[in-house]
């Protein structure tokens, strides 16, 4: 089981994410160069956050053109997991690896807090440590994390349990003020409709030691893992 | 040859920055201002040998795949006949 971590010009929580991996979770990882052209050999690929290309243009726009993106492409349709985090789901919209876009958020603030997430479907491959309706204290850090879609889009998500995690109260009610950044439907991650790609703006990679002020992202990781040895076993 | 792409958030996306700047003026003299809604515009440059034909797809081509996110804006082109 190997997972990669894709750097892209600006990323900068590549080594957040590599670290949990490894020094956390225990498992092989290794960093992408988001030049590289083959994911060969790789199980699982993470998408970190940061300011690719600076931001410019749109958040994730440019990263899209990246060499990496189209091995990516072939990677997701191969059913390869894939997750991306802030910066990284906004990479994963802009690509159209999910649905959706992320807008700026309503209050124009760069947002920088703990807050909770509830969790909307414990099937998938990034879910199957959690339960339904169960919270998870973790951070997010954004500039654009309002989460959009149209009528149809939105319809669709909801009623193909594509919605992963809402934003909450620690009760795990979904409250107009549990919602940081204006998300249509306090969404906070999604999964494509295979069920292989996750994007979520809250980051597991900072919530995954008990110094960092919680473990609950960590789940989402050992999620994978499980995914991962149960499709080998 | 130049073109100018002026890209715009669909009429149904909600424009917190606009919202802010109309908000922002409304009180200091500007009452009569219903609302503004922020884009953004490029300016393309085109070598002087590209073909009108080539010239129209090509720009139409870079604001659909790189200048917008169709999923919540649009776009228009300008064209600089000088």
């Amino acid at each position: 089981m190997k997972f990669g971590v894709v750097i892209f010009p600006g990323s900068n929580c590549d080594r957040d994410c590599y670290y949990a991996i490894e020094a956390v979770i225990g498992k092989p990882v290794s960093f992408i160069w988001h030049e590289d052209r083959s994911l060969e050999g790789f199980d699982a690929v993470i998408l970190p956050g940061g300011f690719s290309y600076g931001d410019y243009l749109r958040t994730g726009a440019l990263a899209k053109f990246s060499p990496v993106m189209q091995a990516l492409g072939e990677f997701a349709a191969k059913g390869g997991l894939v997750i991306g985090i802030c910066n990284g789901f906004q990479i994963l919209t802009e690509s159209g690896l999910l649905p959706g876009a992320l807008l700026r958020n309503v209050s124009r603030k760069y947002i920088c807090k703990f807050l909770h997430i509830r969790v909307e479907n414990a099937a998938t491959p990034f879910t199957n440590r959690l339960r339904v309706g169960q919270t998870l204290h973790i951070p997010i850090g954004h500039g654009d994390g309002n989460f959009f879609a149209d009528a149809e889009t939105l319809k669709r998500l909801e009623g193909n349990g594509q919605v992963a995690f809402r934003y909450s109260d620690a009760a795990g009610q979904v409250t107009p003020e549990a919602n940081p950044n204006g998300s249509i439907g306090n969404i906070a991650g999604i999964v494509n409709a295979a069920g292989n790609v996750l994007g979520m703006m809250p980051h597991p990679d900072r919530s995954s030691e008990e110094l960092l002020g919680s473990v609950d992202g960590k789940m989402i990781f050992e999620s994978m893992v499980n995914a991962l040895s149960g499709a080998r076993a | 040859m130049k073109a100018t792409v002026i890209v715009t958030l669909k009429p149904t996306v909600l424009d917190p920055q606009g919202m802010t700047i109309t908000r922002g003026v409304q009180p200091m003299g500007y009452s009569e201002v219903r609302d503004i809604r922020q884009g953004k515009y490029f300016q393309v440059e085109l070598d002087a040998e590209t073909s009108p034909e080539r010239r129209q797809a090509l720009v139409e081509r870079l604001a659909k795949e790189v200048l917008t996110n169709p999923v919540i804006e649009e776009y228009r082109i300008v064209w600089d006949r000088s």
